[in-house]
């Protein structure tokens, strides 16, 4: 393009100057023309390495994800004795173990079990909070506000030990609820947050329109603002889904065996007959999955989300 | 009929609404006329029911209705801003107070319809608020109140933020919409010549409080005091302190002015001399008014009309002239106050005359 583009603003300019209007104006054009001219065909000559950097990046990022799913389509032989880029000979083996084993895949059921129970509590009980907080005024609401956030600032081990100590006495440990209200001391926090930010983007004359058109208050809150904070409610769900579901110590503290998650069985795999990598490969791949679909869904409100709906 | 009684309102440590007594009757229109700030909008909202007054009670056809919720009230009501369910069609945003009344489905659809011919919104029934111009979003928040049928129907500045053309239409359309109804019709607006493009009656505010309560041209032509014929006029009104001394009105240092025939019964003092801008001229009226010296500022050209602004003596003054009128600023002019026109106001800002009442 800059070899032909150049050739053209050329001509133009010679044109120009055959218009007998060829004062100094021209001239001053014509160099200016000339030094956009030569800046277009440097910015070409570092346009052509520009995809560098971030294919590094990528390639740099992808790399132990690509090694995992790699691994989970090899047998164990494979990944100990040998080298490999890909698969030398392709095994389902690994996948085919965890969808039969019972010890596998009672690890997802029961993870995928106390994540939605969680989310669902932490939305539910976060819509409220965050209209409280977004369209009234009270006593001490921005303090309360503010250290809601703070319970977030603890390492989850903190809490482990009294929730510990709390959930024996009441007969909950070893059951899904008792995670799923665990960690709901992040959750609710961060979907109030996120909740609040997005509630506060309409205004309230929303609210009074509707309550002069006659609605009761849930009704309003049901059939017209939910439908507005949509997207905010999705993102919330998201986040609350990812932190409970990468969570590990509390969730693996207050279960045993019937109410086990995913990645408290990956931890305890260890055998007489050691590692097993494969299957530990295939079990990655699927802890991976629920998070990427989740988040194909709010992929276009996560930056808001994470600004906690504060754009 | 709506009735405020003592109705006081304070935020904090702020007071928004002082103490207004105010009546409203049935089928009639009521302007609400301040600047910004006046309390227009809080006394509207003690109205409605949508805030509760600190002190006070508000009556609807003789019931007191004072700590009735909003839902309970027979009111409608369109603000400023463009309010509309983003999330419904043009249609369900029409229809929404009759679905929440339960009303059937085919007089829901009638209603929609006549409201959308009346206010030209039936091509965009199926549309989203949102995808909508500004006139439009207006227009479907206003048909919304128009198929309410309220009793009380509040609108909060809804022309301000649209553009002139569809703000003249609309204007002219709206009490006579709402005048069918019998409904008690309140429009809040900062500009005077809305007011007066209206009718009705009008309630000058001021701070928080309700300085006149009157026939519109009432209130603009007999201003009770100094306050409201400020905030009935537009462009300001012209002031001047003056002393009275038998027959003559001597104007801050020096310049003197024969007392109009209107004024003539008022005792000698010092007064506070009020105009309109349209009632300063330039030209020489020839029936011996005197003239006062101005020094020009800058002249406003509107095309029809011309602004002069203009200093006498220590006064900022006004004059508003037909056609095309251009000074140089500093240039020194003669300026002649219409004699019959002149407001008088005493130490306090109260009227100290009635004016004349065929002034306009």
């Amino acid at each position: 393009m800059t070899d032909s583009g150049a050739t053209r603003m050329t001509a133009v300019s010679d044109s120009l100057m055959r218009g007998g209007a060829a004062g100094s104006a021209t001239m001053a054009a014509l160099g200016q023309s000339e030094a956009i001219a030569r800046r277009m065909r440097r910015r070409g000559r570092e346009a052509r390495f520009s995809w560098l950097v971030p294919t590094i990046y990528i390639i740099v990022l992808m790399l132990p994800i690509y090694w995992l799913i790699n691994m989970s389509f090899k047998t164990n032989a494979e990944i100990l004795s040998t080298f490999s880029l890909w698969p030398q000979n392709p095994t389902l083996r690994n996948y085919a173990i965890i969808f039969s084993d019972p010890a596998w895949y009672s690890g997802y059921i029961n993870s995928i079990i106390y994540v939605s129970l969680n989310t669902v509590i932490s939305v539910s009980v976060a819509l409220p909070a965050a209209y409280a907080f977004s369209r009234y005024r009270f006593l001490g609401d921005k303090h309360l506000f503010f250290w809601l956030l703070t319970n977030r600032m603890a390492p989850p081990a903190v809490f482990a030990l009294p929730f510990l100590q709390l959930y024996s006495s009441f007969g909950l440990i070893d059951t899904h609820i008792a995670v799923a209200l665990a960690h709901c001391l992040f959750n609710v926090p961060l979907a109030v947050w996120i909740l609040e930010g997005f509630m506060s983007g309409v205004p309230k004359e929303i609210d009074e329109t509707a309550y002069i058109d006659g609605y009761s208050f849930p009704r309003f809150f049901v059939k017209i603002f939910m439908p507005l904070i949509a997207s905010g409610i999705g993102v919330a769900a998201f986040f609350c889904f990812m932190f409970s579901w990468v969570e590990l110590l509390l969730a693996r503290t207050l279960t045993t065996t019937s109410a086990k998650p995913i990645a408290a069985t990956m931890t305890r795999t260890v055998s007489a007959s050691g590692l097993d990598w494969g299957v530990l490969a295939a079990a990655g791949v699927l802890t991976i999955i629920p998070g990427a679909l989740v988040i194909y869904f709010v992929r276009n409100y996560i930056a808001k989300g994470f600004a906690l709906g504060r754009v | 009929m709506i009735e405020l009684k003592g109705v006081t309102k304070t935020v904090g440590a702020e007071t928004h609404i002082h103490s207004v007594d105010l009546r409203f009757e049935r089928g009639t229109l009521n302007v609400l006329l301040g600047p910004t700030l006046s309390g227009k909008t809080s006394l509207m909202r003690l109205m409605a029911g949508l805030d509760r007054p600190t002190s006070g009670t508000v009556h609807f056809d003789g019931k007191d209705v004072t700590g009735v919720s909003v839902q309970k009230r027979d009111v409608a009501m369109v603000y400023q801003q463009f309010i509309n369910y983003p999330n419904m069609s043009v249609y369900e945003n029409i229809a929404s107070p009759m679905r929440v009344a339960r009303v059937a489905k085919a007089v829901i659809d009638r209603e929609v319809r006549k409201a959308a011919e009346l206010l030209r919104l039936t091509p965009y029934l199926d549309r989203m608020p949102l995808s909508l111009s500004g006139g439009q979003q207006q227009r479907t928040a206003l048909a919304r109140a128009i198929v309410k049928n309220a009793g009380l129907v509040l609108l909060d500045e809804p022309l301000a933020n649209l553009d002139y053309k569809l703000r003249e239409e609309l204007r002219a359309e709206l009490p006579r919409i709402f005048a069918e109804a019998g409904t008690i019709f309140v429009y809040a607006t900062t500009e005077p010549s809305e007011a007066l493009l209206l009718g009705g009656n009008t309630a000058a505010l001021s701070q928080g409080r309700v300085t006149q309560f009157g026939p519109t041209i009432d209130v603009y032509r007999m201003p009770a005091d100094l306050i409201t014929a400020q905030t009935f006029a537009d462009p300001p009104l012209n002031t001047v302190a003056a002393t009275k001394s038998g027959l003559r009105f001597t104007l801050g240092e020096g310049a003197e002015l024969p007392v109009p025939d209107h004024l003539r019964a008022l005792s000698d003092g010092s007064y506070t001399l009020a105009f309109h801008p349209h009632h300063l001229r330039l030209d020489a009226p020839g029936d011996g008014t005197p003239p006062l010296p101005g020094r020009v500022t800058i002249t406003e050209i509107t095309g029809s009309e011309s602004f002069v602004h203009l200093f006498f003596q220590e006064e900022s003054w006004v004059s508003l002239v037909h056609g095309i009128c251009h000074f140089e600023p500093d240039e020194q002019i003669d300026v002649y106050i219409d004699p019959a026109r002149l407001m008088a106001f005493d130490g306090h800002g109260r009227a100290a005359l009635p004016p004349p009442a065929l002034a306009a």
